[in-house]
């Protein structure tokens, strides 16, 4: 029994409270990445430059947060890059159909919001459903759904461009461009949605649920848990936060194609990777995947700014940082 | 030290005074076992006493520490499973190791496919066609695996074998996964193996599948050889007395529980496809335990009952007709259901002892936000009522010894407080000292006037814990037994239909 009254109280060793190693890796990356962005360039730290890259992290990084919970449950989205392009389409067209009947302004702004976060809402619960009650693997899914949406958009768009009116470009610009204390709008919403992904991955039974449905589904099953509503709120939460994401993005361009949004689904899977989230689930880390985005559009600023190799080879570069993550979690895992 | 039967022949595959280490735990000592063609030696022992070991060493996935494993008399030449299977021993472990997407004919050949540089189908599947035709089996070359029952499977690893000209056979229980039907079409090709020659170990806790088989057998007791017996020279009470080494009785608490109203009513209750119409009652501070073979679908009721699996019929608690239809549910009507899976539907082997007791009752543990401290409070309560031994608090529960697992997921059952508690094979794989420590556990919440479901394959685990015992056989109720009438003979005699009645179903189909 001396054991046992030693261990009463609740004391996590030293070990326990400091992150891992995994979690500490891509840290270490990205403070070396600044280090190395900062010699290279001295632009690189400017209030401009940061601002710019955040604000560019910012639409992969709300995506990335959805997708940490639906990876952790054991999911994946290939659809969130094409559901962009969609919802983008769509929300643009809305606007412009209300125009003659609101006229230019806040309530058809605000209108334009909402079709945007119903759209998501729709386009992730559907992702959900044909998971969770059809019973189709998650891969094969949203592989569906990525073609109907990218097919979808470039249909509405009759495979050119759709436009929102110039006037109410004019009007909805600042959403993107001007911000709060000199922080850009984005910027200030993706911090809010990584902090509220952060709380609700630790601090919740959401949270929690995912990793024990990601872990072992089985045993959550056997543990009272709801998998399937589980299940579908992850991909009903990416969806929202899909929208979200567009929101934030139509301000900037204006317009939507089929073209839009191309390739995000594997930046944001990307950046959930390198940011110590497992890919089979069981373990999410919010903050590994705003590490992750921050990584991958530093990479590229650098790139750009530094002059070193030809931007071309970004991809080149990506693609060896996110089999690094992978091979040094894994070694992290069969140490343990 | 009885001698064996008639000592003509030379033994084909021979431990000499073999011991085993690991670290410095000596686990095997001195070690001394021997295979003969055309018998069946049956290893018996209890979980740990180093079976498994024996049965590694002999099959080359280990080396002994010291000794000598000999197969004709000379050192075994082989170091590895792979070449010992060349040797002609051959090990048909528990999981199978079956592909189970290739077919019958692709898993035989796997490996030593026949052709050059394509296939040479024709031969395959006429090679495999033999070998099954030679055990009388019906199942056809082109079946893929997974469509297989678990007796073809293992059918499918015995013409594996054969076709690998095994000379020795190691079996390490076959028959724990097999309906009694299943077993019956097992022993006779067992039988036949032996018939042609062939040296077969077998593993079993079913003793009477012992004293069946058996040429010989040898009772392992924490590393030792503790007797060796000829056929029909150790009844089945001797042989379960040589194994534990001690009067079973001993590790029971007493039987004196006070039953009162009833808690539980079960009506006319089926779950597809197996169980059928199942009734029976359960009373406030009373154990039932509920015997019958593997298959006979005991876990099948348990899960069906909450809400695992689709079922019909009647639930009725303190007289009440109640709708369960989720695990949820069934913990609203305060029924909790304690998995036979301890690693795979129990407990979430990579996660720690706080995330997994708390598991299936998180929403106590506050509104919005977890409460971490009231977690680790209720963890610090279960290690001390539960005795948890873990070195760690925040260590992975999978590194934790099966008992102590076993004892996280009686914590993590009893958390949610449930009156009727369904423990599904309460002590497999779990050593002797923890057992009587969850057999105390168990005769607690009776004594504390909650209601216990025991489901076990374990005869004296059943006989030693339950006030009354429910015998389930091919998805029925076969008998009850009470008070004086619960024995090993009425059991077992339930348990394979051996004083069925005119009325009952047939035991053999």
């Amino acid at each position: 029994m001396s054991d046992l009254t030693r261990s009463d109280a609740p004391r996590p060793s030293v070990a326990a409270r400091l992150p891992g190693l995994s979690a500490l890796g891509p840290l270490l990356a990205l403070i070396l990445l600044v280090a190395l962005g900062a010699t290279l360039n001295e632009n690189f730290l400017s209030a401009g430059n940061i601002t710019n890259v955040l604000a560019r992290s910012a639409f992969i990084g709300m995506i990335a947060v959805g997708m940490t919970f639906v990876i952790t449950s054991g999911g994946l989205d290939l659809s969130v890059g094409s559901m962009a392009a969609f919802i983008a389409g769509v929300m643009i067209l809305g606007m412009n159909a209300l125009l003659p009947s609101m006229g230019v302004g806040l309530p058809l702004v605000l209108a334009g919001m909402g079709i945007a976060l119903g759209v998501g809402l729709l386009a992730g619960l559907g992702n959900g459903l044909l998971v969770t009650k059809a019973r189709i693997e998650p891969f094969i899914v949203t592989l569906g759904t990525m073609g109907i949406f990218r097919s979808l958009v470039t249909w509405l768009a009759d495979g050119g461009t759709i436009s929102l009116d110039f006037g109410v470009r004019q009007f909805y610009r600042p959403v993107y461009y001007s911000g709060l204390f000199g922080i850009a709008w984005p910027i200030i919403v993706f911090a809010i949605v990584a902090v509220a992904g952060q709380i609700a991955m630790r601090h919740t039974r959401f949270g929690r649920y995912c990793e024990a449905i990601g872990s072992n589904d089985k045993v959550a099953l056997y543990s009272a848990v709801n998998v399937e509503r589980i299940r579908l709120m992850t991909y009903v939460l990416l969806g929202l936060l899909v929208g979200l994401a567009t929101i934030m993005y139509v301000p900037r361009l204006g317009s939507a194609s089929g073209s839009t949004g191309m390739l995000w689904e594997l930046e944001a899977i990307a950046a959930v990777i390198i940011g110590g989230t497992a890919l089979k689930g069981g373990y999410g880390r919010v903050w590994g995947t705003v590490i992750g985005v921050l990584i991958l559009s530093l990479i590229d600023n650098i790139l750009i700014l530094a002059d070193l190799v030809s931007p071309y080879l970004n991809g080149t570069i990506q693609g060896v940082i996110i089999v690094l993550a992978v091979v040094l979690q894994r070694g992290k895992s069969s140490s343990a | 030290m009885s001698a064996a039967p008639e000592r003509a022949a030379a033994p084909v595959l021979e431990l000499v005074d073999v011991r085993k280490s690991f670290g410095p735990i000596e686990i095997l000592h001195g070690i001394d076992f021997a295979l003969h063609a055309g018998e069946v030696h049956a290893l018996i022992g209890e979980n740990g006493a180093g079976k498994s070991t024996i049965m590694k060493i002999l099959g080359g996935f280990l080396a002994p520490s010291s000794g000598a494993v000999r197969l004709d008399g000379a050192p075994a030449p082989y170091a590895s499973g792979a070449q010992a299977e060349a040797s002609g021993v051959v090990v048909i472990h528990q999981e199978f190791n079956l592909a189970p997407d290739l077919t019958v004919t692709e898993n035989i050949w796997l490996g030593r496919e026949k052709g050059g540089l394509f296939l040479d189908h024709r031969a395959m599947r006429a090679g495999t066609q033999a070998l099954l035709d030679e055990l009388g089996s019906t199942i056809r070359p082109e079946a893929r695996i997974r469509d297989l029952p678990v007796s073809d499977r293992q059918m499918v690893e015995i013409a594996k074998a054969l076709s690998r000209q095994a000379r020795v056979l190691i079996m390490d229980e076959p028959s724990a996964v097999l309906t009694h039907r299943e077993v019956e079409v097992l022993f006779r090709q067992i039988e036949r193996l032996r018939a042609q020659g062939v040296a077969l170990l077998y593993t079993s806790h079913r003793l009477e599948e012992i004293t069946r088989l058996a040429d010989r057998v040898t009772v392992l007791r924490d590393g030792a050889v503790v007797r060796k017996a000829g056929r029909g020279e150790l009844t089945e009470d001797g042989m379960a007395t040589a194994m534990v080494g001690r009067k079973l009785e001993d590790i029971y608490p007493p039987r004196r529980h006070q039953a009162g109203t009833v808690a539980l009513e079960v009506r006319g209750f089926s779950v597809p496809p197996l169980v059928k119409d199942v009734s029976f009652t359960l009373r406030r501070g009373e154990v039932l335990g509920i015997s019958g073979l593997v298959g006979s679908g005991r876990t099948e009721l348990a899960e069906g009952l909450v809400g695992l699996r689709p079922a019909t019929g009647e639930i009725l608690r303190h007289g009440i007709p109640v709708a369960i239809g989720s695990v949820r549910d069934a913990a609203a009507s305060g029924i909790a259901y304690l998995t036979e899976d301890r690693k795979e539907r129990g407990l979430l082997l990579d996660k720690s002892l706080t995330e997994n007791l708390t598991l299936s009752t998180l929403a106590r543990f506050g509104a919005l936000f977890i409460d971490g401290r009231r977690e680790e409070a209720a963890l610090s309560r279960a290690i001390a009522e539960f005795d948890i031994r873990a070195p760690r608090r925040d260590m992975k529960v999978g590194n934790l010894s099966g008992g102590n697992q076993q004892k996280l997921l009686l914590a993590k059952t009893m958390l949610g407080d449930p009156e009727v508690v369904i423990i599904d094979e309460p002590t497999r794989g779990i050593d002797v000292g923890t057992k009587s420590q969850i057999y105390a556990f168990i005769d607690a919440l009776a004594a504390e006037g909650r209601s216990v479901i025991v489901i076990s394959s374990d005869m004296p685990e059943i006989l030693g814990l339950s006030d009354r015992v429910l015998v389930m056989r091919h998805g029925r109720i076969a008998g009850e037994l009470e008070g004086a009438r619960v024995t090993e003979t009425d059991v077992v005699r339930l348990v394979m239909g051996t004083n069925e009645q005119p009325t009952g179903s047939a035991s053999h189909v």
